[in-house]
């Protein structure tokens, strides 16, 4: 056993590191969830996607570098120690492109990757909405049949980044005589501006507008903004799923990153004789690097958890997110009240963790049914 | 990189768990706690045959120089089976007589330790005043002074005092022959502790592992309300929570083996990082343990009292949790 890296892989570390080091932005930029700080983050994905690093595990065709796992972990690593701003592209990066790249045509990839991997397209999340949120399968949108395509109709709600972005992509029922809720869905794409959509942006707990309401009245979505088989958009979604639930969407480079701050922090601002608030900065620590070695096993077993092993990830990395943040706030004594800063923007995210991305009790039950064997309850 | 046990190291640990399970461990460990060794020591020597106490042993003297990958899968199977016996400490004493190849002593121990016919216990300032098992032990060594320099063969022990756990047996040796003095056995114990905390580690995961296997059989198989008790959310949720916590204790653990057997600088950091992460989930695997269970489960006749015991001793064996923190900070 051994956690040595490969002649081309310390390689591809320093390459990062290199780029990064020239191109990070000195000053941090404004807030994604503003309409400056989103335009300011577009801008800086299309500096990264220039210097080929907007999308790094990417294949080489649609603008990534072919990076293995590996690869990626170590360039995470890097763009987060490099103090590199938040992707306002995440959505589409990490959760739209692998579904993409698992079920999309050939031509989707070839229109719709590259533009996400420059930043010209930044994509948004429509799955929930109002009735349906933890149980996802009960959703009511409409996707109804026309001439070369479908008409979308209903209510999509909690879109984060859906207050700037271009596009959104989302689950709609096509085939409402289905016998199970999971059946006759259709995973569907549309821009933010088409006719029929109106957003309205919505402030999250610090009013800044982190997500929106999407009102959907006949919106015309041709076939080939259809991903997969209409009617099996639910299985299509579910390899979104396991992407975002699993390391990709919080990496553990970025956690390690926070942590490290965490920890420079209470080096340079902590009472030493506050030993509680020391096993806090330490727990931070040991758990971002459980989190990384985690990280190092997937790859090496060749694979990321996917499914329910994904769960287990997902409630990991967002209680450990919560958990630096407050440490941080509580470190920083009457200064952890103000809201301007990294801490209290990174914590007001944190503070959504065990919410999105399926809450964090509805992992806990799939943990507990698939991957420890106990009976299936009723939910609620 | 190739941070996962391989094929070999896998299989090692299965052997070991089917013949922990072939030999009625638990009529062992109940008789250990009665201070009846005999069926204990034949584990003993079982654990010695399969190579255990090898994997701290320079090839030199028996052993398979040391190895602390295998070594840590291997306590992880001591850990889920509850074995009895000073095993962290036999294997401590071996890392630390190990760095006394110079004078006769590591020649004159690690071979019998290899082979199992000595059973060692261990006190060192690091680890707290008692020396587990000091009753049964063939040899104790106490490592003390200040600076804590003088490595000693106990001459005898106070009276041993129980443990949380039963199985484990406490007592404070008494200083005997000196066998070696100078900064020379500090920086062995050093050595030794860090050994000591890693195997804990490792035993903590196994327990762990153990109490959230019989916990989750229990839950599917024990009904209330008409369902099994398995089916509901409260119950679902925290064994959910006890397999994350293990989850993640473990790459720390493999991360410190890999640290230790590259004797990198950070290794001390690592290990603690690691004892502190896989006992805590070991503890938080009692504590529900014992919920779920309900009353059967805070019976000593019941054999998973065997593991809660145990998962509260090793909790602060060999560092406790505050201790390890800082370390982890102060690397």
């Amino acid at each position: 056993m051994d956690l040595d890296f490969t002649p081309q892989e310390q390689a591809f570390r320093a390459d990062a590191r290199a780029w990064l080091a020239d191109h990070v932005p000195c000053r941090p930029l404004t807030s994604l969830e503003t309409r400056q700080g989103f335009a300011e983050h577009r801008a800086w994905e299309r500096t990264l996607c220039d210097g080929g690093w907007s999308a790094v595990s990417w294949p080489r065709e649609y603008g990534g570098r072919g990076a293995s796992l590996l690869e990626w972990l170590v360039f995470e690593e890097e763009y987060y120690a490099a103090g590199a701003p938040f992707r306002v592209s995440q959505n589409g990066i990490h959760l739209l492109a692998p579904t993409l790249l698992e079920h999309g045509t050939e031509e989707q990839r070839a229109r719709i990757l590259p533009a996400m991997a420059s930043g010209e397209t930044v994509w948004a999340q429509a799955w929930s909405e109002p009735e349906a949120g933890s149980d996802l399968a009960s959703l009511r949108s409409a996707a109804v049949r026309t001439e070369g395509g479908w008409l979308l109709s209903g209510v999509k709600t909690w879109s984060s980044r859906a207050a700037f972005a271009d596009r959104a992509f989302g689950l709609f029922r096509s085939h409402p005589g289905a016998a199970r809720p999971h059946q006759g869905l259709t995973y569907a794409m549309f821009p933010l501006d088409a006719d029929g959509v109106t957003v309205r942006p919505i402030g999250r707990l610090d009013g800044k507008p982190a997500f929106a309401e999407l009102f959907l009245d006949g919106v015309f979505v041709p076939d080939a903004d259809v991903i997969g088989e209409p009617g099996r958009g639910w299985q299509t979604a579910m390899s979104t799923a396991g992407s975002e639930r699993g390391l990709t969407l919080r990496s553990p480079g970025r956690l390690a990153a926070a942590a490290g701050r965490l920890a420079a922090l209470w080096r340079t601002a902590a009472d030493p004789d506050d030993t509680a608030l020391r096993d806090r900065v330490a727990d931070a620590v040991i758990r971002a690097r459980a989190y990384r070695l985690y990280g190092y096993a997937q790859a090496c077993a060749g694979r990321l958890a996917a499914g329910a092993e994904a769960s287990l990830t997902k409630v990991f990395w967002s209680e450990l997110d919560l958990a630096v943040h407050e440490t941080a706030l509580d470190l920083l004594g009457p200064d952890g009240e103000l809201a301007e800063g990294a801490w209290p923007d990174g914590y007001v995210f944190a503070l959504a963790g065990p919410i999105y991305a399926g809450t964090n009790e509805i992992q806990r039950d799939i943990i507990a049914e698939r991957l420890l064997g106990l009976p299936k309850g009723r939910r609620g | 990189m190739r941070f996962l046990p391989d094929a070999e190291q896998t299989a090692f640990g299965r052997n070991l768990d089917r013949m922990f399970a072939a030999a009625d461990t638990p009529s062992a460990v109940r008789a250990w706690a009665r201070g009846e060794h005999g069926p204990g020591r034949e584990l003993w020597a079982r654990v010695a045959g399969a190579g255990v106490f090898g994997l701290a042993v320079p090839e030199a003297h028996g052993g398979s120089g040391l190895l602390p990958v295998e070594l840590g899968v291997a306590f992880v199977e001591l850990g889920r089976h509850a074995a009895p016996g000073p095993l962290v400490e036999t294997v401590a004493a071996a890392v630390l007589l190990g760095r006394f190849a110079g004078d006769g002593l590591a020649g004159a121990w690690l071979p019998r330790i290899c082979t199992g016919q000595v059973m060692a216990s261990l006190a060192m300032p690091c680890g707290g005043p008692y020396a587990l098992d000091a009753d049964a032990a063939d040899a104790v060594l106490v490592v003390s002074g200040d600076p804590a320099d003088d490595l000693h063969l106990a001459r005898d022990c106070d009276p041993v005092q129980a443990s949380l756990d039963p199985a484990r047996r406490l007592a404070r040796p008494r200083d005997g022959e000196l066998l070696a003095t100078g900064p020379g056995v500090r920086e062995a114990a050093c050595c030794a502790a860090d050994w000591a905390a890693f195997a804990t580690a490792a035993q903590a995961l196994g327990v762990g592992l153990a109490l959230l296997d019989r916990t989750v059989g229990y839950a599917r198989q024990r009904t209330q309300f008409g369902v099994p008790i398995g089916s509901f959310q409260a119950v679902k949720h925290r064994l959910a929570d006890v397999l994350i916590g293990l989850e993640f204790a473990r790459p720390l653990l493999h991360g410190a083996a890999v640290a230790l057997a590259g004797r990198a600088p950070e290794a001390s950091a690592e290990v603690a990082a690691a004892k502190v992460a896989a006992c805590e989930a070991a503890y938080a695997a009692a504590r529900t343990a014992l919920q779920v269970h309900g009353a059967v489960g805070y019976t000593a006749e019941y054999d998973l009292s065997l593991w809660i015991g145990k998962a509260r001793a090793l909790r602060g064996a060999w560092g406790t949790p505050a201790e390890c923190r800082a370390k982890v900070l102060h690397k």
